[in-house]
């Protein structure tokens, strides 16, 4: 086994490590505190942290890649070890075998059929027209007929390993925190529900498929699983890359007005003149080209999957700074004009200290709120740019790929619409969450807020 | 007024010329000409002639910026920047790759577009205004909560979703009407209803809770509590009262983006098979025909900037207090 690091995985672990840093660093700040303690007093809050906190672990566990050793072949001269080509991850060793099976086609959800007849031929050598057994569902049963029965006792057998975990899990942290204020009981639900569900989806999953199979054959439900790794990282990575950009040049505007101020101006207005989807669409072209002229760059195909969606991440970040550009800059030319910052001129205070004493303290709600916001908006973008053909490569799996692929499959005749279900629930929960944590904040965070009940 | 909008149309220039600037580093200097030849040509096995024949073709083979060879003004103009990226201020967008000309194209494809793009805008914003409302009226209950976490359910659902379902359930479930392609005669709304219908649908989430927000702001203020110690009712006070103060706030995003309604819509073409200007642009991204995306950016670029600029018109009318100057 040989581990296979791509520059994505660097980036989110370092992205993980850095805002856990910050958290820690503002733990002491009483503010701060007060605002989250504000975010996580409400049951929704709690709730929505542990679904996101669950999709980021999922996440990181499929960042962490390898490449399988070969068995040494008789003969094999030296002690070389040869590697396969096949990249795989932490995760995929955790759903098992749900990972390499394949069937021929296309199957429904929890079938034993192939949902094409194809022809085959019976022990006398005469063929017929039949839809053939699948290769890897329900292997195990003695008979077709006792599918039901075998399906319930399973998924029984599965929630207990769940409800085991969850024990295991959810028990020292009630431990930690039966003293509390804040509603953790809907925290320890939710985690549970979630254990449970992994440990069903494993359990059933590897005996059949859970969401039936694609036109190429693969599990539904792995291929969206695997879809949460492109959601995630596109989310955090892009926004992390807008994020520097934006907040230098608003703060540069707004603190030194005059002709930075000018320029920023400019700068962003040109920014978003253009409509956005061509400057992306553009932008990702021109990459495209230069990678395809250039393929001896990357060893494996995946590399160069992962190039090319890191370039994506760049590109949507850099295009889209003018809107929190424009916040920053109007909030600093705020708060430069108030009193403690003009006394601190005075004093002889000097630019760079004004800025991170004065400045930067005031504007981290903002930047906090964007966070938050845009990441949802970025994993709704996902779908739309792979549809249009310039969002992630097809070798890597997301939820726009498989929604593009798919999206013909419902005017079939009888209609195929497991392939979209999966990538639906599975996008529809990452982002509502988002959405939803990303109100509280903005309610605890902004000042001007009038989201909240108050009115 | 007139000096103002001559004022800010000077303003506009120089932003143009930066998205021009901008374009057309990304489409010769990052991808130059030779690169493009060789994707159009098919990327292996291409000989060093047959670039060159393709660029002398297609006019890429003079230098980028400043021609040495030639004298004069020449040097400036004989250049692929001033032929390529400069002739778009004069809207002359020459030919596609595929030598089809891009003008005629444009205004052909413009009208389709706008079938689409006006109706579902005009009515969308209607629906949503009173969608939003209608919670207001119910606010601080139980109701408005349910409601704003049903928008931000319907928010949470990618449009693509929101497109195949109603092709679904209208058109393959119901068979109400045709699931795409589009007909120029009368019988186009036929082909409309749909993709309308769809993109009204999809716009309610986010739409009606941030008109929602608008809304509750000005409802906290003391003119409202003055109309309802007046005695006023509650929808005289909402659309009497609370609608036109919140205009403003409403028009800052709404008018920008109708100049922009021309450009169509790239999603909601391609899938229902109307031939506008958003399926072209998706054409043209698909076979990576960089003559129609350059110009669809520029034009772009244009209508945006009138928007900014009718937005800021319509200021003056929607409240008399605003004076440009």
């Amino acid at each position: 086994m040989t581990t296979v690091i791509l520059w994505t995985d660097i980036l989110i672990y370092a992205l993980v490590v850095a805002i856990s840093f910050f958290f820690w660093n503002l733990r002491k700040d009483l503010i701060t505190r007060e605002r989250w303690s504000q975010v996580f007093s409400s049951r929704l809050g709690m709730v929505s942290f542990v679904v996101i906190a669950f999709y980021i672990l999922v996440a990181l566990l499929d960042s962490l890649h390898f490449r399988d050793s070969l068995e040494s072949v008789e003969g094999q001269a030296s002690d070389k070890v040869y590697y396969g080509n096949t990249v795989r991850s932490a995760l995929d060793t955790v759903l098992g075998d749900m990972s390499t099976v394949h069937e021929r086609t296309y199957s429904a959800p929890f079938a034993l059929n192939s949902f094409e007849k194809v022809n085959l031929r019976d022990d006398q050598g005469v063929s017929y027209r039949d839809f053939p057994a699948l290769e890897h569902a329900g292997v195990h049963l003695a008979s077709p007929e006792d599918k039901a029965g075998d399906i319930v006792i399973q998924s029984l057998i599965g929630l207990l390993i769940g409800l085991g975990f969850s024990v295991l899990l959810v028990g020292p942290q009630w431990w930690l925190t039966r003293h509390s204020d804040l509603p953790w009981q809907s925290a320890w639900i939710t985690q549970v529900v979630i254990i449970c569900i992994v440990a069903w989806m494993i359990r059933v999953g590897n005996l059949y498929h859970i969401l039936g199979t694609d036109l190429a054959g693969n599990d539904v439900l792995y291929k969206s699983i695997k879809g949460v790794r492109t959601g995630v990282l596109l989310g955090s990575l892009a926004t992390l890359i807008m994020l520097p950009i934006a907040v230098s040049l608003g703060i540069a505007a707004g603190y030194f007005k005059g002709w930075v101020d000018d320029l920023v101006q400019y700068l962003y207005t040109t920014l978003s003149s253009i409509p956005g989807v061509l400057l992306i669409a553009a932008s990702v072209l021109m990459f495209q080209v230069y990678i395809d002229l250039n393929p001896d760059m990357f060893e494996v195909g995946l590399e160069k999957a992962d190039a090319k969606f890191l370039a994506l991440c760049f590109i949507l970040g850099v295009t889209s700074w003018a809107t929190l550009c424009r916040l920053v800059r109007a909030e600093t030319l705020k708060i430069s004009q108030l009193d403690y910052v003009q006394a601190a001129h005075a004093f002889g205070v000097s630019h760079g200290r004004i800025i991170r004493r004065h400045i930067l303290p005031n504007i981290t709600h903002i930047i906090l709120i964007t966070f938050v916001l845009e990441f949802s908006a970025l994993v709704l973008a996902e779908a739309v740019l792979s549809y249009i053909g310039v969002g992630i490569d097809p070798a890597m799996a997301s939820w726009g790929n498989i929604i593009n692929s798919a999206r013909t499959e419902l005017s079939r005749d009888p209609a195929v619409w497991w392939t979209l279900t999966g990538a639906f629930c599975f996008m529809f929960m990452l982002v509502l969450s988002a959405n939803l944590f990303s109100d509280l904040v903005r309610d605890a965070f902004d000042p001007k807020s009038t989201t909240g009940d108050q009115a | 007024m007139l000096a103002y909008i001559i004022r800010r149309l000077i303003y506009a220039v120089p932003i143009l010329i930066g998205v021009n600037l901008l374009t057309f580093i990304l489409f010769f200097i990052v991808n130059t000409p030779d690169d493009m030849a060789r994707s159009q040509l098919g990327e292996k096995y291409v000989t060093a002639d047959a670039i060159e024949n393709w660029k002398k073709e297609n006019g890429y083979d003079k230098p980028l910026f400043l021609n040495s060879e030639q004298a004069g003004l020449y040097s400036v103009t004989d250049t692929i920047f001033f032929t390529k990226s400069l002739k778009l201020f004069v809207f002359d967008f020459g030919q596609s790759e595929s030598g089809r000309d891009i003008t005629t194209d444009v205004s052909r494809r413009m009208w389709p577009s706008l079938a689409l793009a006006l109706p579902s805008f005009v009515i969308g914003i209607g629906v949503n205004i009173c969608v939003a409302l209608m919670v207001v009226m119910f606010r601080a209950t139980p109701l408005d909560r349910a409601a704003v976490v049903l928008f931000v359910g319907l928010m949470s659902i990618s449009y693509l979703f929101y497109i195949i379902g109603g092709q679904y359930l209208i058109s393959k479930m119901w068979r109400l009407v045709p699931i795409s392609g589009f007909d120029a005669s009368s019988q186009a709304w036929k082909f409309l209803i749909l993709p309308i219908t769809v993109g009204v649908v999809a716009g309610i989430g986010a739409g009606a809770r941030w008109y929602r927000t608008l809304f509750l702001e000005e409802s906290g203020q003391d003119y409202v509590r003055t109309a309802r110690a007046k005695g006023l009712g509650e929808m005289t006070i909402l659309f009497r009262h609370i609608l036109p103060n919140a205009l403003i706030p409403i028009l800052t995003g709404v008018v920008v983006v109708i100049p922009s309604l021309f450009m169509g819509s790239l999603l909601m073409e391609s899938f229902f098979g109307i031939p506008g200007l958003g399926s072209y642009m998706l054409d043209a991204i698909r076979s990576q025909d960089f003559a129609i995306v350059r110009s669809m950016v520029f034009i772009g670029s244009i209508l945006y900037i009138f928007g900014l600029i009718l937005t800021d018109i319509s200021y003056t009318w929607a409240d008399p207090r605003v004076r440009l100057n």
